[in-house]
């Protein structure tokens, strides 16, 4: 990598300096973190257990959600408390096309 | 919280102290708890964790394990090597399993009689082996190969299953005195997937734990089952771990000890996981139990005096 | 496949595969007491990896649960599981195809910008799990000679992720993990997701105009004059100084050098 900068050294310089001395305005903020963890009690997504899944046992043997059965609605969720103007893409009419197969 | 954050400890250094599991009640470790059994008066003897869990490479599952084993006995207990696999042990899998024994060096290291990847893919469960010599072969040149990585003995521990394979030629306990003898392995004897076993199989749990080489368990699961029924209506016990030990397994427990001698025993709950409180209550009344009936043992105190 | 040819591959891909197609029998030998049959039995482990895999699964991707309701997303992760079944006994590993097959599974077409929700949160559990590290800190950065800022290249931080959207993803992300509402998002605007864990908690943040592809080029090994000097070409409005201060404040990285420095150094 030998590109030649297209920066004056001084122009670098001066927004490292104007960084270090914390005058910019830190604009990358606006919708900042996610929940913030409190001690150890980190919740941990995609645990590895060894016991059995909990339900019944026909949870696994269940077809009738693939097959020629309609699809549930996704209304349910919240994607649907978004608005588009004009409609596109917006607040989603109820999905109940067949799963492909 | 007052309690200081500890350092994060660099991998490789020999920092924590060598702590054998003491003959007490364990529990699973859970996040949701961590901050409770660090504050309560009450010392849990030791505490387990899912190896795979702490497979990543850093971040806040590591530093909260660090600072439960600053303080406890640490147990690793892999859910996910395939020691039954057809395919064999995946290398990479255990150089993970290796790098987490080598991070935490916990008192013990145990795996399950199971398999749950074949090929590429990975079946999120433990799965059943046909009990015959082709599968006692494989078992025992996966443990010696996991044992040889790892530098130290694993234990092994009996499944809680669903079916039986035509294909079986053995007896479960002489399947696994078997594997024991030949791999050096010690085993871990979870005692209610004896009796989850026991019921799914028509097999009985005292002529199980009789033919059971109790000589060489070191350590002791205990966790609730959910009840169900199989395809004829006949009672099917799912080792759902979501509930209380049930009160046959607590009975089979207090002959196990009071027959094995005094042996660290894990309470195990993984699904419905409750308040701290509640799991405690179970640890505390495997301490009463290991507390009553270990001593007069018939194998005596043989952990006890570690 | 004959009986005893079957037999000589042994249980395990017979198993394997009936395991999550559930309109297969249960496979050849496997049986309940005295021989009986064990349909229901063998059942117990296709819903032990079937519902494991899809709470995994709704553990890892919360936000695109909220947003498609659960029964729609535990149906189509039941789809998914059966399509990309996990490769690694690793489930915090699990879902790495998943904004992928998101974005081909004409169900939720109508959502474009769930794929990239979908990233977020992958990226999310990826910074959660790296390894650990020190950020850059302030004082080293400026410690380095003024003159030759331009040749100076970046380490990246294990956990640091950049996230470009076409959509509104940081917005929606921010909003459905913290339980504020989405109404009023605009799901059309186009946002960069930065996330990082400088420390022990996973930070997520919204990038102005410029700073993904600045921060992408510092990670892809270009000097910092040069990543400016592009950057700059590419969206004339760059505030260069604020970016300077967001990269030191979330942790993007964690050591920087002057490009020619260690060929000076002796070997």
């Amino acid at each position: 990598m030998s590109q030649k900068s297209l920066i004056g050294a001084s122009a670098l310089a001066g927004a490292v300096a104007m960084a270090l001395s914390g005058a910019t305005l830190v604009a990358t903020t606006g919708d900042a973190a996610a929940a913030t963890e409190k001690c150890y009690g980190v919740a941990m997504a995609g645990k590895n257990d060894c016991a059995a899944g909990p339900g019944t046992t026909c949870a696994g043997t269940s077809t009738v959600d693939f097959q020629g059965n309609a699809w549930k609605t996704v209304d349910a969720g919240t994607c649907a408390t978004m608005e588009i103007d004009g409609g596109r893409m917006g607040s989603l009419e109820p999905l109940d096309r067949d799963l492909p197969a | 919280m007052n309690r200081s954050a500890p350092s994060i400890p660099s991998a490789g250094d020999s920092r924590f102290p060598n702590a054998p599991l003491p003959p007490r009640a364990g529990a699973g470790l859970k996040a949701d708890h961590i901050d409770a059994i660090l504050a309560d008066d009450y010392r849990i003897g030791f505490l387990e964790v899912h190896a795979e869990n702490y497979m990543g490479d850093g971040g806040p599952a590591h530093r909260a394990l660090a600072a439960i084993r600053a303080e406890f006995p640490l147990s690793v207990h892999g859910v996910g090597l395939s020691i039954g696999s057809q395919s064999g042990i995946d290398p990479d899998h255990l150089d993970r399993l290796a790098r987490v024994v080598e991070r935490y060096q916990p008192g013990m290291v145990s795996e399950h009689l199971a398999w749950s990847s074949h090929d590429a893919g990975y079946y999120n469960d433990l799965l059943p082996l046909p009990y015959n010599r082709q599968t006692l072969d494989r078992v025992v040149s996966h443990i010696v190969q996991v044992q040889d990585r790892l530098k130290r003995p694993i234990l092994l521990e009996n499944p809680s299953t669903y079916v039986a394979f035509e294909q079986s030629t053995m007896s479960e306990t002489d399947f696994i005195r078997e594997i024991a003898r030949r791999a050096g392995c010690g085993l871990l004897l979870d005692v209610n997937n004896i009796f989850v076993s026991a019921t799914n199989h028509g097999w009985k749990p005292m002529q199980y734990l009789r033919d059971f080489p109790l000589e060489l368990v070191e350590e002791i699961h205990l966790a609730g089952h959910a009840e169900d029924t199989d395809d004829e209506g006949d009672m099917l016990l799912i080792d759902a771990h979501d509930r209380p030990v049930a009160d046959a397994v607590w009975k089979l427990y207090e002959i196990v000890i009071s027959q094995a001698g005094p042996l660290p025993t894990l309470v195990e709950w993984d699904n419905d996981v409750p308040d701290w409180p509640v799991l405690r209550r179970e640890a505390m009344l495997a301490d009463t139990i290991l507390k009553r009936l270990g001593p007069a043992s018939m194998l005596g105190s043989r952990h006890a005096a570690e | 496949m004959p009986r005893n040819e079957a037999h000589a591959l042994g249980e395990q891909p017979a198993f394997s595969a009936a395991l999550l197609d559930p309109d297969l029998p249960p496979p050849d030998g496997v049986i309940g007491p005295h021989g009986k049959a064990a349909t229901k039995r063998f059942a117990v482990y296709r819903n032990n990896v079937t519902v494991s895999l899809i709470n995994a699964l709704a553990d890892i991707f919360p936000v695109v649960a909220k947003l498609v309701g659960q029964d729609f997303f535990r149906d189509m992760a039941r789809y998914f599981i059966t399509r990309h079944p996990p490769r690694s006994a690793l489930l915090f590993e699990y879902g790495h195809e998943f904004p992928e097959f998101l974005k081909d599974f004409e169900p939720v077409a109508k959502l474009p910008y769930l794929p990239d929700v979908a990233r977020l949160e992958r990226a999310w559990l990826d910074a959660f799990h790296a390894a650990d590290a020190e950020p850059l800190m302030p004082e080293t950065l400026g410690a380095m000679p003024q003159e030759r800022l331009g040749d100076l290249v970046f380490t990246p931080h294990p956990g640091a992720r950049i996230v470009q959207s076409d959509f509104a993803a940081v917005s929606i992300f921010s909003a459905s993990r913290e339980d504020r509402p989405l109404k009023g998002i605009q799901p059309l605007a186009a946002e960069d997701g930065l996330i990082t864990r400088p420390f022990d908690t996973v930070q997520v943040r919204q990038l102005p105009a410029g700073a993904a592809s600045f921060f992408e080029a510092l990670t892809n090994g270009h000097t910092l004059g040069a990543a400016a000097a592009l950057t700059l070409d590419s969206h004339p409005g760059f505030d260069l100084p604020s970016a300077i201060s967001a990269l030191l404040e979330a942790g993007i990285f964690t050591a920087c050098h002057l490009e020619n420095a260690s060929s000076e150094l002796p070997e």
